[in-house]
């Protein structure tokens, strides 16, 4: 009887550590509801005529995060309209840096003239499902009959300091392979960000 | 002969020991009486790869300026440095601030903060094609802090406090 309830308890220990690590390539990403900068809450669901989402794990305050602002909404342009859409989430929590506080968030999605939603994950609870470590971190999902699907996890590009110097548009290059039914190029990068910031 | 092999023994010390040290920065910005060498990952990886023969103790703490839990840790970092001054260990802060940020943030973050550990710059924004060189258990969040001495090495991504960090220095100092 002990031995057993030992095995269960590892076990729930081991199924514990695997949802701390995230979601990998393949994996089905959960859904949400949450609270858009216009006070209205929005879910992938609400998107009936996408293909998938670039998600966006950004905040703010960070200058990596602050850098790719732009390159965000070029590519929510570009791609919105052919069935793949940004969805920004922040990740950080708002006592642990005002300056990621909702009203800023509102501010902040004025000012850079974002296009997309920008969502507060109030309460932390979706980006550990996700396994997002740092700002900025993308998951590009595909909707498929399955769900949503993840073809890709990483960066947005490999140059995070100087977008005219980019040599592979990593992002980009995923959600155009995804739109001519081409396997994904290259799906798992490394980029260095902010960590997401808990009280 | 004699002097010949004494030449060939200093070059080869000299290889072992301080090339390691002093590897080849891109370029040294200087502002304000500080100097911070800039480095890409290439010039950098020698330095995190001291020869098996050095005993000293390098500890690359990768941080940034506007990193608030790097900064919470850096007196720790300042710390270690003061407390192990008699022994061989040597503290080096990697800022992974923007190379334009230098003279507007960097240089006046180590003037505030009065900084005595060396700090130097990475700057190669392809970071997937060196974080898993580093450590492939590195997600490229910060801060991050490599421990080296020979081939012993030690990663670690998380803020340290001070206790964490100085029984991994005396477990590094320990043959």
């Amino acid at each position: 009887m002990k031995r057993n309830i030992l095995f269960i308890v590892f076990i729930l220990c081991a199924l514990a550590g695997l949802q701390a690590q995230g979601y990998k390539v393949g994996d089905s990403a959960t859904d949400f509801k949450l609270k858009n900068v216009d006070n209205k809450y929005v879910s992938l669901s609400d998107f009936s005529n996408a293909k998938g989402f670039i998600i966006v794990f950004t905040c703010n305050h960070c200058p990596y995060a602050k850098s790719y602002e732009e390159r965000l909404v070029a590519l929510d342009k570009k791609y919105k309209t052919k069935g793949y859409p940004v969805i920004a989430i922040n990740p950080n929590d708002p006592v642990a840096v005002p300056a990621d506080g909702f009203e800023e968030m509102q501010k902040r999605a004025q000012e850079a003239g974002f296009t997309f939603p920008y969502l507060l994950d109030e309460g932390q609870k979706i980006y550990p499902l996700y396994g997002a470590t740092r700002t900025p971190h993308v998951y590009v999902l595909q909707k498929t009959a399955k769900g949503n699907i993840v073809k890709y996890i990483g960066a947005i590009d490999d140059n995070y300091e100087d977008s005219s110097a980019v040599k592979t548009h990593y992002v980009a290059n995923v959600v155009e392979a995804l739109l001519s039914g081409q396997k994904v190029p290259v799906d798992f990068t490394k980029a260095i960000g902010c960590s997401i910031k808990v009280k | 002969m004699n002097k010949c092999i004494t030449f060939y023994l200093r070059v080869l010390i000299y290889c072992i020991f301080l090339i390691p040290i002093s590897a080849q920065a891109q370029q040294v910005v200087h502002h304000d009486d500080i100097s911070i060498p800039v480095y890409n990952y290439t010039q950098l990886e020698p330095m995190l790869h001291p020869a098996e023969s050095n005993d000293t103790t390098y500890i690359f703490n990768f941080w940034a300026t506007y990193c608030v839990p790097c900064i919470k840790e850096l007196p720790h970092f300042e710390q270690i440095g003061k407390d192990f001054a008699d022994q061989k260990v040597k503290v080096i802060l990697i800022s992974m601030d923007f190379k334009s940020k230098i003279a507007t943030q960097v240089v006046p973050f180590i003037k505030k903060h009065q900084l005595k550990s060396s700090v130097i710059l990475l700057s190669d924004p392809d970071a997937n094609s060196w974080i898993n060189k580093i450590n492939p258990q590195w997600s490229g969040s910060l801060p991050a802090t490599l421990i080296v001495k020979g081939n012993k090495r030690e990663f670690n991504e998380k803020t340290f406090t001070y206790n964490e960090l100085e029984l991994l220095t005396t477990k590094f100092l320990t043959p």
